[in-house]
């Protein structure tokens, strides 16, 4: 099933082009892998589909993306954020203590029941194999917790609101290789549930979890598929540079 | 060629001149006031109220009055400077206009406290009619101490990382619920401290209360905001300046509580910011 479709996307940022015509389908509990190198227009795709962009004050954008079939720009905004979570680059913690910032999400969205809440952040951080960690730290401050531990926090805190799609933006590229094998353990579990779209610089990271792989170059969308197909025959040159380390 | 061992010896000498410069005007007004002031305190000069023409009793009514119109001005100053800020640096677009009146609420704050006094004499004691009152001077205090207030909690709200509010706004968080449960928690320490520090410089000022609240000699309680009221600042300068033959420590002893209270008042701030940095999680 298509969750996201998203055809001839085109996105500026004052006079920058940050993305060329894109047009891709995003399916159900399927791992989308994002590689290219830096300024290729991941960042900018990702944040596109939770709107994320329009932060940014000169922000523009042509094209059609609709989720679940309707128009993002006619979704509230909240409800579309609350659907599709958003993992960042560097884990950020709130500075709130491991189950506030948890339960950050729920709350805003009005759950007040107490108990409630303790039940939906346990699960949460069941989910983020990160329970058995913090159970007793609840209380603690969450930048207390080490780097590796904070990322599966902010995984976490994104489940915690029940999404329907999780985008992550590099969510490794601050940890270490240990972090990073529970970190993909977690996407991997997850993506039975829900769709995933992992923006990623590691080009081997993508070859492990990924689905399906895209690869943008400079803000164009290159080639997409099989994540075996494109990794073994990519069908265009530069997708094939890329991969084998010709520029990056 | 310059001896570099030399060359560092005359620069810490200027360096540390400079520092004793600032260092022992400041320390001498203190222990003076101290050293001439204490003798006056006790306690019939802080409760009882001026007699004599005011040279003797105590200076009771310009306590109270100050801490009623420095109230004031605050209840008024705090609650419109901080929507503003947040306005300003939350929701207002940053265009040419938004830039202008930014500049325009710095530069406020370095106008004469005079021109606020004849302002406040001009709106709430003429063309609003609220008289020569304990409220025309509040209002004037608080538009006085309006610009330090918005600066500040501005200052205090762009200080909480704008990646926080991406994360708020990521969970589907509005951005009302942002800015009322993530960046104010995070900024009110800031917040805090500036309007402690327009409460202090409201209470030593006494040019916009000239014309707005001030009594000469009122040897009574306000017994209501239309009433005028004795100020600590004025009083001070009408036993300096217009009674003939004060006794010298009734002057000091007044300088000193009026010290005292702003001192005080800078110590309350300094307190919280220490506070809520120790608790400061990021």
């Amino acid at each position: 099933m298509v969750k996201f479709s998203v055809k001839l996307l085109g996105v500026w940022f004052g006079a920058i082009h940050a993305l060329k015509n894109v047009s891709v389908d995003i399916s159900t509990s399927e791992i989308l892998g994002i590689i290219g190198p830096a300024n290729s227009g991941k960042t900018t795709f990702l944040r596109t589909l939770n709107r994320l962009n329009e932060l940014a004050p000169d922000f523009r954008i042509s094209g059609e993306v609709k989720f679940s079939g309707q128009n993002i720009a006619e979704i509230d905004l909240e409800i579309l954020r609350k659907k599709v979570g958003m993992v960042f680059a560097l884990p950020i913690p709130l500075p709130l203590s491991v189950f506030d910032n948890i339960a950050y999400g729920i709350r805003m969205h009005g759950l007040r029941n107490k108990k409630r809440q303790q039940e939906v952040v346990e699960k949460a951080l069941k989910q983020a194999y990160l329970w058995d960690e913090v159970k007793d730290r609840l209380q603690e401050p969450a930048f207390k917790l080490s780097g590796g531990q904070q990322q599966r926090l902010c995984i976490a805190r994104t489940l915690a609101v029940e999404p329907e799609v999780i985008l992550f933006d590099e969510p490794c590229s601050g940890l270490d290789p240990i972090s990073t094998a529970k970190v993909e353990e977690a996407m991997l579990k997850l993506k039975t549930v829900y769709t995933i779209v992992l923006v990623t610089n590691n080009v081997k990271q993508a070859a492990r979890v990924g689905d399906k792989t895209a690869f943008f170059l400079s803000g164009e969308l290159i080639e997409i598929n099989e994540t075996k197909r494109l990794f073994t025959a990519p069908s265009d040159k530069r997708t094939d540079d890329y991969l084998s380390g010709k520029f990056g | 060629m310059p001896n570099p061992g030399n060359s560092q010896r005359i620069a810490f000498f200027f360096l540390f001149l400079a520092t004793l410069l600032i260092v022992v005007p400041v320390g001498l007004i203190i222990v003076i006031i101290i050293q001439k002031g204490l003798p006056a305190i006790n306690w019939q000069f802080l409760t009882d109220i001026p007699r004599q023409g005011m040279r003797a009793g105590g200076i009771f009514p310009a306590i109270v009055g100050t801490v009623y119109i420095v109230s004031g001005a605050i209840v008024f100053a705090l609650p419109t400077g901080l929507l503003a800020a947040i306005y300003l640096s939350e929701y207002a677009k940053d265009n040419f206009l938004t830039r202008i009146v930014k500049l325009a609420i710095v530069n406020l704050a370095g106008v004469p406290s005079v021109v606020y006094g004849l302002f406040g004499l001009a709106l709430f004691v003429g063309f609003l009619k609220f008289g020569v009152s304990i409220l025309s001077g509040s209002l004037t205090l608080g538009i006085m101490i309006l610009p330090l207030i918005i600066t500040t909690s501005r200052e205090a709200l762009e200080s909480v990382p704008y990646s926080f509010r991406e994360v708020s706004l990521s969970l589907g968080a509005s951005k009302w619920q942002t800015i009322r449960y993530l960046v104010l928690p995070n900024a009110i320490s800031g917040i805090l401290t500036g309007t402690i520090l327009g409460l202090g410089r409201a209470a030593g000022e006494t040019a916009p209360i000239l014309f707005t609240v001030a009594a000469f000699y009122l040897p009574q309680l306000p017994r209501s905001i239309f009433d005028q009221a004795m100020a600590l600042p004025y009083h001070l300068y009408v036993i300096s300046t217009q009674v003939p033959n004060v006794d010298e420590k009734i002057k000091y002893g007044t300088a000193l509580v009026l010290l005292v209270l702003v001192l005080f008042m800078n110590l309350v701030a300094i307190i919280i910011r220490y506070r809520f940095r120790k608790k400061k999680k990021w």
